[in-house]
C-alpha cells in the first residue's frame, strides 16, 4: 500500500448559494485538511464567485461561507489558484477577493492538475 | 490523465473549459449527456479536431451514444463501452468534469 | 487496481448513479476491487430503502444494496449531508452505512483511484 502523502486537488466551479455545491465542497476541504495530505483548491469558472468580497446572504436566508475561505490557510492550506481567464472575464479582479490567491493560466493549472492522484470537482 | 465531461456541450460550457486545461496526450471520454459533443455534422466539430491534433485521444461511451441515437461520430472518435471506460481509468489518473 | 468512487447526485434526476453503477459492475467483472462507494451531496439520496419505482423502471437503491453485498463493499453516506436531507439508519439498504467525511479521505488515500460522479 502506497503510504506516500497524496496530492488531492479540489476544483471548484459553480457559483455559492444557488447550488449547494460550494458549499459542502468547502466542508469536504476543511475534513480532509486534517488529515495532512497535500491538498490544493482551483477555482475555475463561475467557482472564482465564491471567493468574491462583499457578500451577504442575509436576505436569502442561507448560510454564508464566503469568510471559511480564510480560514484555509489556519489548516495549512495555502495553494489557492484561481483561472486568469475565468477570473478577467467575469470582470474581476484579485482585489475582489477574500483571500490571498494564485492567479494562473489554465496551462499551468492544467499541468498541476496532471500530478494529482485525486482530483474532485464540486 | 483521463477527462471525462457529462454535459451536453449546447447547454454548459465544460467541454470548452475543459480544453484549456488539457495538457498534450490526455485523453477526453465523453459520457451521458456529453456524448452530445461528438455526434458527426454539429457546431462542435472543428473543436474536437483541435483537441485530437494536440494529440489527445478522444472516446465517447458508447452506451451512451446508442441511448441518445447518436450513429454517426465525429472523425477519429473512438467508442468504447464501460469495460473500455474501466480499461481507460486503469491506465489514467481520472478528472471527472461534473 | 482498487478503486473508490464518490457519488454526488442522488438517483432518477441524474444519470450520475446508473453511470456509477455500470462502471462498477463493468470494473468488477474485469476483476479490480471496488473499496467503496461514499455517497455526498443529494448522492446519500441513493440509500433510502423507502424508494418504490414501478415495477418496470430499475431500483437503484436496491440494485446498489445487492452490488455492494455480492462483492464485499459498502455504500457510504455522508452523515454531515445526511443528516441535512433526512437519512438515518431506520431507512438504510443494506450493505450500506452512515459515515464522515474522514472515511472519504482514507478511501482517497488507500486507493489507487478514486472516481467521481455526478451533476
Amino acid at each position: 500500500m502506497d503510504t506516500d502523502i497524496k496530492k488531492i486537488m479540489h476544483v471548484m466551479r459553480r457559483a455559492p448559494h444557488g447550488s449547494i455545491y460550494t458549499y459542502e465542497g468547502l466542508e469536504m476541504i476543511l475534513i480532509m485538511a486534517a488529515y495532512e495530505q497535500d491538498l490544493s483548491l482551483a477555482f475555475i469558472g463561475d467557482g472564482v464567485y465564491a471567493l468574491k468580497k462583499n457578500q451577504d446572504t442575509a436576505g436569502i436566508g442561507i448560510k454564508g461561507f464566503s469568510r471559511t475561505f480564510m480560514a484555509l490557510e489556519g489548516y495549512d492550506v495555502e495553494k489557492l489558484y484561481v483561472d486568469r481567464q475565468s477570473l478577467e472575464e467575469r470582470g474581476l479582479t484579485e482585489d475582489d477577493l477574500v483571500v490571498d490567491v494564485e492567479v494562473m493560466e489554465a496551462s499551468e493549472i492544467g499541468r498541476l492538475m496532471t500530478e494529482q492522484d485525486v482530483v474532485i470537482h464540486h | 490523465m483521463l477527462h471525462t465531461i457529462n454535459k451536453s456541450p449546447f447547454e454548459n460550457n465544460t467541454f470548452v473549459t475543459c480544453v484549456r486545461f488539457l495538457q498534450p496526450g490526455d485523453p477526453v471520454l465523453f459520457i451521458e449527456d456529453g456524448v452530445y459533443a461528438v455526434q458527426a455534422g454539429n457546431r462542435f466539430g472543428a473543436l474536437i479536431q483541435s483537441v485530437l491534433k494536440k494529440n489527445n485521444p478522444v472516446y465517447a461511451l458508447k452506451p451512451d451514444l446508442d441511448a441518445r441515437g447518436i450513429s454517426a461520430i465525429a472523425e477519429g472518435v473512438k467508442s468504447v463501452d464501460y469495460a473500455g471506460f474501466v480499461d481507460l481509468v486503469e491506465e489514467h489518473q481520472v478528472n471527472s468534469w461534473l | 487496481m482498487n478503486i473508490g468512487i464518490l457519488l454526488k447526485e442522488g438517483p432518477y434526476n441524474h444519470q450520475a448513479s446508473d453511470t456509477a453503477y455500470k462502471f462498477a459492475e463493468a470494473a468488477i467483472a474485469k476483476g479490480h476491487k471496488i473499496d467503496a462507494v461514499f455517497l455526498y451531496n443529494d448522492g446519500v439520496t441513493n440509500v433510502t430503502k423507502l424508494g418504490d419505482p414501478p415495477q418496470d423502471d430499475r431500483n437503484i437503491a436496491a440494485r446498489w444494496s445487492e452490488l455492494a453485498q455480492k462483492n464485499d463493499f459498502k455504500v457510504l453516506a455522508c452523515i454531515a449531508a445526511s443528516k441535512r436531507r433526512g437519512i438515518n439508519d431506520d431507512v438504510l439498504i443494506e450493505g450500506s452505512e452512515i459515515t464522515g467525511l474522514g472515511t472519504l479521505t482514507d478511501i482517497a488515500i488507500r486507493n489507487d483511484r478514486l472516481l467521481t460522479f455526478g451533476d
